[in-house]
């Protein structure tokens, strides 16, 4: 299968770990990734927040690129995902801004370009072929998965059922990763208002902790840069705010598939992480 | 939808420009249930709440609204507009009011939220991609905190988690045309005199 992938800028950055266990597994799996043409940032919340144009615009140049390429996108980040998916909503319901941005960018956008979260590129291999892949199953891993808000929301552009996901449960399922049900799995982590407002963010990120701890999870698999950011990177400033003792592993889930179809922990990435995930590791290969 | 252009609150059709904004005809039809307070994750921090918002549009308080905090500590989740009975989407609604405060010059309950967003804008401008460690020196620079974060910035470099130069794409001037539209509102002004 052959599909373009939109990266984000992320993942070229603070989320590295993401984009190569992303490749791996895709390729593993007979997934053929081409990345789009000099792609460009999606504007994230900051176009939303300040410009509307601005919001639809940045991402449209993406897809317009995309079709040139002939191709469908598959997104990793959650937010580049949501913004892709408004962006070619407003391209095809407003017809004066595609005018304007389709003359400022110098071509049209003919709104062909289907876009998937990886979630759904990967799932879409089929869940059996998926399980086939498996040599090392993470059975004694009690995964919390963790959707957050923009793959999901508003209804409409999500990927799975705003209030209840299951897609990314189901792969780490066919992974044979024991899932659990939690309240958390959707709540806000507060996203980049950490930048700016950290307590009220701290705040949010310590109760999906707390949430996923009480459910008994060992870790949590996610599907956002910004929210393994937030879960990870931060969970030292959030123990000492609040005086808990988080020690929980925040995996993507492609580094947990990777995983599970035995590709090397190093190479997936798995030594980037801020709170030490080899005791989760350890216990899978145990 | 209707994307939203320089509306000044002044004018009387403010309520109905936001409404427009946010893909809707009005406001009118929310009886207040309370539904996307009861959701919102940051309701606690807020100072007016999600429904008290709309109803304060309602009742035509700008003012209020605009010079609430509330506007610039919704996070955009989308779990308001994903629970409404009524169909109105509030997370747009919230995108609007932003939008609107900011061409008002009514930004002091938001100010860091907006300096940060600023960045992240001039960064895309400038390199067609956002450069995560430039964006962050800018904002502990702007904030007059050198160090904020620090403990994160050591961690990350020390995994390669942080590039350390920009990376500019080909198509800079495409993404510079698409910013020239709306009166370049994130210009940094030392682009200014180049162009």
């Amino acid at each position: 299968m052959k599909i373009g992938y939109y990266p984000g800028c992320s993942l070229q950055s603070s989320a590295k770990e993401y984009d190569r266990a992303t490749r791996l597994v895709a390729r593993h799996l007979g997934i053929q990734l081409h990345d789009i043409n000099d792609w460009n940032c999606c504007g994230a919340t900051a176009a939303h927040s300040m410009d509307h144009f601005l919001a639809a615009a940045l991402p449209a140049r993406n897809l317009i690129i995309a079709e040139e390429m002939g191709l469908d996108v598959t997104v990793p980040c959650a937010a580049c995902y949501q913004r892709l998916r408004l962006a070619h909503r407003v391209l095809a319901e407003n017809e004066e801004t595609a005018r304007d941005i389709s003359q400022l960018i110098g071509r049209p956008y003919k709104g062909k370009v289907r876009i998937y979260s990886l979630i759904e590129t990967i799932a879409g291999i089929g869940l059996e072929q998926l399980a086939a892949q498996v040599v090392r199953p993470l059975k004694e891993l009690r995964v919390a998965c963790y959707y957050g808000c923009l793959l999901v929301r508003p209804p409409g552009t999500g990927c799975d059922d705003p209030e209840n996901p299951r897609l990314m449960d189901e792969l780490l399922e066919a992974a044979k990763a024991e899932t659990l049900d939690w309240g958390y799995k959707n709540e806000c982590c507060g996203a980049s208002l950490v930048f700016s407002e950290r307590r009220l963010a701290l705040h949010l990120i310590r109760n999906i902790l707390r949430n996923a701890v009480d459910a008994g999870a060992t870790s949590i698999a996610c599907a956002c840069p910004l929210c393994q950011s937030n879960l990870d990177t931060r969970q030292g400033q959030v123990n000492k705010e609040f005086g808990t003792s988080f020690a929980m592993p925040i995996f993507y889930f492609p580094q947990l598939l990777g995983l599970a179809m035995g590709l090397n922990p190093q190479d997936l990435g798995l030594g980037m992480h801020f709170v030490d995930p080899q005791r989760a590791i350890k216990a899978v290969s145990g | 939808m209707i994307l939203l252009g320089g509306k000044s609150s002044t004018e009387p059709d403010f309520i109905s420009a936001v409404a427009r904004a946010s893909g809707h005809a009005t406001l009118l039809h929310c009886y207040q249930c309370g539904k996307c307070t009861a959701g919102c994750p940051l309701a606690f921090g807020m100072d007016h709440k999600p429904n008290q918002i709309i109803r304060l549009l309602q009742l035509g308080r700008i003012k209020q609204v605009l010079g609430s905090r509330a506007i610039w500590i919704c996070a955009g989740c989308w779990t308001c507009t994903t629970r409404c009975p009524c169909g109105i989407d509030i997370a747009q609604v919230m995108d609007s009011l932003r939008v609107l405060a900011r061409n008002e010059g009514e930004t002091v309950q938001g100010k860091d939220v907006v300096s940060f967003n600023e960045l992240f804008l001039q960064s895309v401008r400038r390199n067609g991609r956002v450069f995560e460690f430039g964006v962050f020196m800018g904002r502990n620079l702007r904030r007059r905190k050198p160090f904020l974060d620090a403990d994160l910035g050591r961690f990350m470099l020390t995994r390669g988690k942080l590039r350390l130069t920009a990376e500019r794409i080909k198509g800079t001037k495409e993404v510079r045309r698409l910013f020239s539209r709306q009166g370049a509102p994130v210009r940094n002004p030392k682009e200014r005199t180049k162009e």
